[in-house]
């Protein structure tokens, strides 16, 4: 026998389960006309592929997913597009966003499709298979399903499957393991394959016990060796993920964190039905089981087809007449939807309708009195009224400091509030400003990079400009000063020339004689010597008058 | 006495020199508060505060030569973090700083001549285009700054307000208190 852990805190709200778990699982008739949104899952909005007019076939896919973060949306029948627009979808804003508009004929006439041999296909593949067919977390949370079988060369020892359901009134899983227990198995070997964890632990509360004997009845005929169904004791929210991962493996995933860096990945019962009958069968993400209960007079679980307008899908389970709203998800954590015309999507696994009887208005909230009940129940074991003081005041920075972050909004907290502090809206609030704000901060980190970026390219292009204009001065003051060296260097040789014929000249008045001047008399050499001291006297007296390279008269 | 004397003014020769010393040593590049008061501008780069651009003011408000209030894209949250920063009072807004809703720049593909004029305007490098060319904006980098629209010759160039989607949604305080002036 495995030892089991547990979590901080926990209540025990009524469960009101029984209502609609009298029948079994009925396919939803194919309502009048289906509203297809393209933005079912986390991540990026799907790209509509039809166009208006189109006929389309049931499982044909009609949104690509776009970039890494997104996943496929398909025609849940047969039947002719009639509109690509904004329509009002399945959001508490109550903003419309883009969505296929399809009239079914009425055939249901399916597109050409085959499973492949899974022990024979590439991981890659399959993955890359799952997010062609749009499965996405069924749980609530339609996290894409391809993303999160990549263990991201983690070592993983554990996949937990969860069929908890912890959350009062919400039927479909436990009915889903009642009735299709071997597909759920078989899904849920198969992202074991694709983590290559060693173990699969199955964890289910232990107020259904059907279900649990289902589950385990199914394990034995399939003879999954390395998987175990575990049932969980029923406390309100062992449904978490991080608080079934601590149930079953006693892990702590702390917020920011992924579990397959602990090596432990959860994936919802439902979800791992539908990457079975997407793999093995070829079917895409069409249709889901939702719980339909709360004021209807027979509540019971549907298979419906994604898209089938509210109003269509309560009908069949008997609208009544003083319902004033509808909740999508349970009491503790689920969120009010804007009419009753919206459709259904991937992740709406039960709607509530509501009556003022059934879930009478809050009493005023009163202030807080500090008597630290919410904190006594938190399972994320924070300090939840901490953490509503800052909210209210706007204290985000001290919220995160509280580690905001790792609260589940499960609602634990205001369901023990003696002051009927609506706890989780301050938290939800608070986080959603945190998260705008972080959008907004990476913007101007990005927009200060650029400018940045810009203002040194300008400062760049500036004094590579300036450069290049020094350069050319440069250039041309050298070009001037070669070109005046050469001149002078012509006009040097030139003067040289004429010192030297002049130098020659001089030589050879030097070296003169008259030939007539050998043997001569005595008084002829005195006539001579006389006429010569005259000459160098007048020699002397030109070089003294500056005229001194006139030749020497002969 | 003066043995007592001399002590004291050996240590506060040591200090000094110790003191001086590591001032030269461990100087700091750029301006510290600066950076830290950029950091939380909002980095729309409007020039709205009278600086060309976040920096510049940055600057100016650490030497302490400008208001906290001058920013209008940072809204009144941008002057009670300025505020917090600098522990100093809050300020409101001036006459006709008030803050405006986001908007993103569109160029009118049809009428855009490719003159390229709001290229060179564009403080952050927004806009591609090539002379001659259809010019457009990469909306993903468009801060709304308004630069680009006065040098703009055949004013093709609008300010779209940016929506809210299901994306961008937020849940709202379930007490509708006004934002926190002064803590
Ligand atoms: S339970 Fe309510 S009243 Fe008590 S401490 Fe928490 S928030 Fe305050
Ligand atoms: S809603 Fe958040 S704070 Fe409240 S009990 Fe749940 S995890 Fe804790
Ligand atoms: S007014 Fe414009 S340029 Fe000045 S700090 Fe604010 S965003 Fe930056
Ligand atoms: S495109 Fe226009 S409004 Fe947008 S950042 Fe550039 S100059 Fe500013």
């Amino acid at each position: 026998m495995r030892t089991l852990f547990s979590f901080h805190g926990g209540v025990h709200p009524a469960t009101h389960k029984a209502e609609s778990t009298r029948t079994p699982i009925t396919r939803a008739a194919i309502p009048s006309k289906l509203v297809i949104p393209l933005w079912q899952h986390v991540g990026n909005r799907s790209v509509p592929i039809v166009q208006v007019g189109d006929h389309v076939l049931k499982g044909q896919k009609i949104g690509r997913p776009e970039g890494k973060l997104s996943s496929a949306v398909h025609a849940s029948t047969s039947g002719t597009v009639s509109a690509i627009d904004m329509q009002l979808v399945a959001h508490h804003s109550g903003l419309p966003d883009l969505c296929v508009t399809l009239i079914p004929d009425g055939k249901d006439e399916w597109v050409t499709h085959a499973g492949v041999d899974i022990a024979h296909t590439a991981p890659a593949e399959l993955r890359h298979l799952l997010r062609k067919a749009g499965v996405v977390g069924l749980g609530g949370a339609v996290f894409p399903s391809d993303l999160k079988t990549d263990a991201h060369h983690h070592q993983m020892r554990t996949l937990v499957i969860n069929g908890a359901e912890c959350e009062p009134y919400i039927t479909c899983d436990d009915m889903l393991m009642r009735e299709r227990a071997l597909d759920i198995l078989h899904g849920a070997e198969l992202l074991r394959e694709l983590l290559q964890a060693e173990e699969v632990l199955i964890g289910i509360e232990d107020n259904k016990p059907e279900a649990i004997a289902a589950m385990q009845l199914a394990v034995t005929q399939a003879g999954y060796r390395k998987m175990e169904v575990l049932s969980v004791p029923t406390v309100y929210p062992s449904g978490g993920a991080k608080q079934l991962i601590r149930i079953l493996t006693g892990i702590e995933v702390a917020a920011g964190v992924r579990s397959t860096e602990k090596g432990v990945q959860c994936f919802n019962v439902a979800t791992a039905y539908s990457a079975w009958r997407a793999l093995a069968h070829g079917e895409p993400l069409l249709s889901r089981i939702i719980t339909v209960t709360g004021n209807v007079s027979h509540a019971q679980n549907f298979e419906v087809l994604i898209g089938t307008p509210l109003n269509e899908l309560v009908a069949l389970a008997g609208s009544q007449p003083d319902t004033t709203r509808h909740i999508m998800g349970g009491p503790m954590m689920g969120v009010d939807l804007p009419s009753g015309t919206v459709s259904v999507t991937k992740a709406t696994n039960c709607i509530i309708a509501s009556s003022p009887k059934l879930f009478p208005p809050p009493a005023p909230a009163l202030p807080c009195i500090r008597c630290v009940r919410c904190a006594d129940v938190c399972p994320a074991d924070l300090q939840p009224q901490d953490l509503y003081w800052f909210a209210k005041s706007n204290n985000f920075g001290k919220a995160q400091e509280f580690n905001l972050a790792d609260c589940i909004e499960c609602g634990a907290c205001a369901y023990v509030c003696p002051s009927n502090i609506p706890l989780v809206q301050y938290y939800r609030y608070a986080k959603s400003e945190i998260h705008a704000r972080s959008v907004e901060k990476l913007a101007a980190d990005k927009a200060r990079e650029r400018h940045d970026y810009r203002q040194f390219r300008i400062e760049r292009e500036k004094t590579e400009k300036a450069q290049r204009l020094a350069q050319k001065e440069r250039d041309a003051a050298a070009a001037k000063a070669s070109f005046d060296a050469n001149l002078a260097a012509t006009e040097n040789a030139q003067q040289q020339t004429i010192n030297e014929a002049i130098e020659r000249a001089k030589a050879q008045a030097v070296g003169t004689h008259a030939l007539n001047t050998e043997a001569l008399t005595p008084e002829q050499l005195a006539k001579i010597a006389a006429v010569d001291a005259r000459r160098a006297k007048l020699h002397e007296l030109a070089a003294n008058a500056g005229a001194d390279d006139e030749p020497p008269k002969s | 006495m003066i043995s007592a004397l001399w002590v004291m003014i050996g240590i506060s020769l040591l200090l000094g020199t110790v003191l001086g010393y590591s001032a030269l040593k461990f100087k700091v590049e750029g301006n510290p508060l600066a950076e830290k008061i950029d950091a939380v501008l909002p980095q729309t780069q409007c020039g709205q505060c009278g600086f060309p651009g976040c920096k510049p003011y940055a600057e100016a408000i650490a030497k302490g030569e400008v208001g906290i209030n001058k920013c209008p894209p940072g809204g009144e949250e941008g002057i009670q973090k300025l505020a917090d920063l600098l522990g100093v009072e809050f300020q409101p807004f001036g006459e006709g700083a008030a803050p405006k809703a986001k908007a993103l720049a569109f160029i009118d593909e049809q009428t855009c001549i490719g003159c390229t004029l709001c290229i060179q305007a564009c403080p952050v490098d927004a806009i591609v285009g090539a002379a001659k060319q259809m010019h457009t904006i990469i909306s993903s980098e468009c801060t709304g700054c308004e630069l680009c629209l006065p040098p703009c010759p055949v004013d093709c160039i609008s300010m779209n307000q940016v929506g809210e989607d299901i994306g961008s949604w937020k849940w709202q305080h379930p007490v509708i208190i006004p934002i926190k002036i002064a803590a």
